[in-house]
């Protein structure tokens, strides 16, 4: 939300106005009032005779529902009304699905309260609403369902072989088959050909377990039906995106929705959704008249909060002797779970341009079957997609630097695309304008002391060191800025990829700027009075950062996909540069000169070769009084911008993992970490920092740490904390981070996008390193996360195998 | 995340509590007896106890300290871990509570949670259980018609079971003092604030340059915090060097009962408890063992 500015009046400037703030790295300004309580969170709001709700959650993960007993619930204390999903099938309408990934996708029903069938354990089959959150608790236990338990197909190379529906209304589990082909969108060759060429072909199948987002604050909704409007407030990534959905599945005139993401405690894709609960509680709030208000604990958070990841992923990739890659064939397998929610089917496609990864290799063919299981649907998590394409490509690097026993940073420069070799057609169809490999490689290898660690690797080798050492290499890149409308529209997404933005001069000369990426922790409020005070040559404290309301910022596409700078920047910079002209005439005319003559530097119109200049407060007032404005302009300097990016931005990096791995117990640690990553040119190191920072510590949890877990039953094991492992700061190093600085092409800053960064190339480097501690053991493989018992099973595995490469 | 509806008494005696306790069992009421709160809490918000009365015994002094008595030390129920932590007498005396204590969770939970709590909560992975099982504590029983005393061998029964019956308080904990003997409790998780997945506690008596006497209790190897009886006898004698050490702790497995769970299943249980008794052991005995170094030893 909103911020205050600690300025003086207008003009009382600092030396340092408009001046090097782009790069500079300053302290946010969100966090005084996050760090000091200040905080305004869903769960904090409080409206006068607002109700509560509480769900009603099926304990099976596959039934019909026989009958649904709400009398006791209903009688209970405090308790107004109970509704089940035939009280309202007529008005719940089916949750969105905005990306139809394929023209014969199937996909269930997905009422927001099921009606006649549940498919997953949580799936909410009644809503309480009473005048208390204890009440409404309470009588959840009253309410007495009947179900037909079905059987449940939990396992995805299961569910592939359509043994067990996930649905009883679907005649298979597959949604859809998603394929890319290189020789067919003639972007390369055939895989077919090259791989049956090729001297040497490593064929591995590799799985991307099951995650929880796990962001910090529970989801939590608002809804005030009492106004003209419907107003809602919600712990979400995408209130532009929700307002529509929640007006199209409703029925409800887009006009007469107002959606407000207040202070949101972080996402990482978990919140870019349209959830059950949102609907239910707009649903509830209409029936009673009155304000309604869900907050999730955070055992329903973990249960029924979007998943992300949950892929079998069966590669094959080719090679000459001397470590050429010939080509890589990717066939996957994407678990949607229960039902398809906002992009869950879109989510595997996005990885589909990035299995090449910085490589330029001549034949590639990706395909995906998206598969209905018994479980909570996926959907957007921290990289979405591209962080299980370059664990694919970076571990197949690795496992053929083995097969052709090549060092695996040797193996990775034979292959990879020359600084000069940009821009550069990729054989997935994408266009990489800029990027140097080498540079950030080089930088990584001297932080890492790459051939010392190598040395002290072998010695511990040779003294059959209890602790060994392994080195893990991953380079990665990513496509950011989502997204090119025209692309998005090329792949079956319903909406474009633009942002929007306002820049609002008030007479005091301070700015507003009004943008439609909405932040839910990443820094946007500092990083946007960067921008335009770089821009404005305004002080950085007499910019406002508004946002997260669409009454207040009625266009935009939210947040995700490291979109935020790239491209809701860019509409922040357009419109800034909108009010400069608008400007430009009125201080031309203030100053009796030529507009052609005049120069905006530091905050000021100068007469070039002149002392005469006209300061940017000073044009704010007389735009404002409007006593003396030329003939025709209008007396205000507000202007705004919608920015469609013409390309993706490639930012990419290099990381190196020194792992140790106890060999007596399987337990395994992050001796060093170097991650050397290029960006682009950079607004704020501090926050490119806290980005990378956040982002290796969820990339190396996807490693060693989380997985949901399921029972045969359905029933989501890892369903708390203590089961469900995320570490703290004892368990991760310190890390070493630098840059390398390419600028991007495709937008006027150079700006590539960073919020994934770290997610997306730890993965790998971690696995890879701590495979490269016990392969010499005879190790070939161990699966996400490498929990201590799994690793030291797959050392006794080796040992009783006799398997010593 | 909040609980049923429940009563709440607050007794300043002994005595008040147990007539509390006899008044709820005529009456059948499900009672719960409020510790630290740190287990009960959250087992009351998730819904999986469901007591109509919570009698909270913070408010009576006398169940709080720690008093030096000879040749032992008695440490009252409701002391908090934050105390056992600190507290000087156990740090002479009864190293090996000391150092246990400041595993247990993290500072919040060591400032509100009690030894007593943690005892009677009986949990198998609680880092408390096996310390005061291999010191052969007696465990001081107040109810209806007055205190009795229990073994250490026979206070844990089963999970989450112990021999507090219904309408008894655990009161205090009379602990053999240890004083000079080497002592350590090495838990092994997979990330810094974790439940045990395996733990060792070891107290060494160490003379003419050998261990002359052992005492190892093991935590999360049963239903129950265990002896390693066998372990015990082979390390009576035993040189201090790593190999002699390893071979006797190879028998740390020997009567064990582990459950298998998303940590570990039961085999690799078992080839943990030795790695880990040994190296309990070794740095019980001022040895430093091969192996990684972990956040919190």
């Amino acid at each position: 939300m909103t911020t205050t500015a600690e300025s003086g009046p207008a003009g009382a400037g600092r030396a340092d106005i408009g001046r090097n703030e782009i790069g500079k790295a300053r302290l946010r300004k969100e966090d005084a009032h996050l760090i000091t309580g200040r905080s305004r969170y869903t769960d904090n709001m409080v409206l006068p005779g607002m109700l509560h709700l509480a769900m009603v959650r099926s304990p099976y993960a596959h039934a019909k529902i026989t009958a649904i007993d709400v009398s006791a619930a209903k009688a209970s204390a405090g308790v107004l009304a109970v509704l089940t999903g035939a009280d309202i099938a007529g008005e719940q309408g089916s949750l969105p699905n905005v990306w139809p990934v394929t023209p014969d996708q199937k996909a269930p029903e997905h009422p927001a309260i099921a009606v006649d069938e549940v498919a997953f354990s949580g799936e909410i089959v009644a809503v309480i609403i009473a005048r208390s959150v204890a009440a409404a608790r309470d009588a959840v236990e009253l309410v007495d369902v009947d179900y037909d338990e079905l059987p449940v197909v939990m396992d995805l190379e299961e569910a592939f072989t359509d043994k067990v529906l996930a649905h009883t209304t679907l005649e298979s589990n597959k949604s859809a088959t998603w394929v890319f082909d290189s020789a067919e969108a003639g972007t390369g060759t055939s895989v077919e050909d090259a791989l049956a060429d090729s001297e040497v072909v490593v064929e591995r199948t590799l799985y991307q377990q099951r995650l929880i987002p796990a962001f910090m604050e529970p989801r939590s909704t608002v809804v005030d039906p009492t106004g003209e409007q419907i107003t809602m407030w919600s712990s979400t990534q995408i209130p532009h995106i929700l307002r529509f959905a929640l007006a199209i599945t409703l029925g409800i005139p887009e006009s007469k929705v107002r959606v407000i993401a207040p202070d949101v405690g972080g996402g990482f894709g978990g919140k870019l959704q349209v959830t059950p609960e949102e609907i239910i509680t707009v649903v509830a709030a209409r029936r009673m008249g009155k304000p309604c208000k869900f907050t999730e604990t955070r055992s329903e958070s973990l249960q029924v909060g979007h998943h992300g990841r949950a892929q079998v992923q069966r590669l094959k990739i080719g090679a000459t002797k001397e470590g050429i890659v010939t080509g890589f064939s990717v066939n996957l397998l994407a678990d949607m779970g229960a039902y398809l929610g906002l992009i869950t089917s879109g989510i595997p496609i996005l990885g589909a341009f990035m299995y090449n990864g910085i490589y330029k290799f001549p034949a590639y063919r990706f395909e995906c079957n998206n598969i209905f299981t018994n479980k909570p649907w996926t959907d957007a998590y921290r990289g979405a997609g591209r962080p299980e394409a370059t664990f694919a490509i970076e571990r197949m690097m690795d496992e053929l630097a083995t097969e052709l026993a090549m060092d695996p940073l040797e193996l990775r420069e034979k292959n990879w695309i020359k600084h000069t070799e940009f821009p550069f057609a990729t054989v997935a169809g994408l266009e990489y304008d800029t990027g140097n490999y080498e540079a950030a490689t080089a930088k990584a290898v001297e932080l890492f002391d790459y051939e010392g660690l190598r040395a002290e690797q072998k010695r511990r080798r040779e003294n059959n060191h209890p602790v060994q050492l392994g080195i893990g290499v991953s380079t990665f890149t990513e496509m950011c800025g989502l997204a090119p409308s025209r692309v998005l529209g090329a792949l079956n997404y319903a909406a474009g990829g633009w942002e929007h933005a306002q820049v609002r001069v008030l007479p005091t000369g301070n700015v507003e700027v009004v943008t439609g990426s909405s932040a839910h922790g990443q820094g946007h409020e500092t990083a946007w009075s960067q921008l335009v005070a770089d821009r404005l040559g305004v002080p950085f404290e007499n910019v406002e950062v508004l946002h997260g309301d669409t009454q207040v910022s009625q266009r935009g596409m939210d947040t995700y996909g490291s979109r935020s700078l790239t491209v809701g920047g860019m509409a922040v910079l357009a419109a800034a540069d909108k009010v400069i002209e608008k400007a430009k005439v009125i201080a031309a005319h203030m100053m009796e000169s030529s507009e052609d003559d005049l120069e905006f530097a530091n905050g000021a119109f100068t007469v070039k070769g002149t002392e005469q200049s006209t300061a940017f407060g000073e044009i704010a007032f007389a735009a404002f009084s409007a006593h003396n404005m030329p003939d025709g302009v209008e007396p205000n300097l507000d202007s705004e911008a919608t920015f469609d990016p013409v390309n993706f931005s490639y930012p990419h990096g290099t990381h190196l993992a020194a792992m140790e791995v106890d060999t007596e117990t399987g337990h395994v640690s992050v001796l060093k970490y170097v991650c050397v990553d290029d960006v682009g040119v950079v607004v704020n190191p501090m926050l490119v920092e806290g980005q990378v920072h956040g982002g290796l510590a969820q990339g190396i949890s996807q490693a060693l740490y989380e997985e949901a877990v399921y029972d045969d039953a359905g029933t989501l094991v890892s369903g708390s904390f203590v089961d469900y492992l995320v570490p703290g700061a004892p368990d991760l190093p310190h890390y070493i981070t630098d840059r390398t600085e390419t600028p991007a092409t495709s937008n006027q800053l150079g700006a590539k996008g960073v919020g994934e960064a770290g997610t997306i190339a730890s993965t790998p480097a971690i696995v890879n390193g701590v495979l490269d501690a016990v392969r010499h053991l005879g190790v070939k493989d161990i699966k996400m996360p490498c929990t201590p018992s799994r690793v030291w099973h797959a050392l006794q595995e080796a040992k009783t195998s006799g398997g010593v490469q | 995340m909040i609980p049923s509806a429940f009563d709440y008494a607050a007794p300043t005696t002994v005595e008040e509590a147990l007539g509390l306790l006899s008044a709820a069992d005529e009456a059948g009421d499900e009672v719960k007896v409020l510790a630290g709160g740190q287990s009960l809490i959250p087992v009351m918000k998730l819904r999986l106890a469901d007591p109509s009365l919570v009698i909270d015994l913070g408010r009576i002094p006398s169940l709080s300290g720690i008093t030096d008595d000879g040749d032992f030390l008695t440490i009252g129920a409701m002391t908090t871990h934050h105390v056992m932590e600190t507290d000087p007498l156990l740090a002479t005396h009864l190293p090996l509570l000391q150092m246990a204590a400041g595993t247990v969770a993290d500072p919040q939970v060591r400032h509100r949670g009690t030894f007593g709590g943690a005892l009677v909560h009986a949990d198998p992975a609680g880092d408390m259980l096996a310390p005061v099982l291999a010191t052969g504590a007696t465990f001081t029983v107040s109810g209806p018609n007055g205190q009795r005393s229990v073994d250490a061998a026979d206070f844990f029964q089963g999970y989450f079971t112990t021999a507090v019956e219904d309408g008894e308080i655990l009161t205090s904990i009379k602990v053999p003092k240890y004083t000079g003997w080497g002592a350590h409790y090495e838990k092994f998780t997979r990330v810094a604030q974790q439940w045990s997945i395996v733990a060792v506690a070891a107290m060494v008596r160490i003379q003419d340059g050998v261990i002359a006497e052992a005492r190892l209790g093991l935590t999360n190897m049963a239903s129950t915090p265990l002896r390693a009886t066998a372990t015990e006898a082979a390390l009576a004698g035993c040189a201090l060097t790593q190999e002699a050490i390893a071979a006797a702790c190879a028998h740390a497995a020997e009567g064990t009962e582990p459950a298998s769970d998303l940590n570990g299943d039961a085999e690799y249980r078992r080839h943990l408890v030795q790695v880990v008794a040994k190296r309990a052991v070794m740095k019980a005995a001022g040895l430093q063992p091969d192996g990684l170094k972990r956040t919190r030893e």
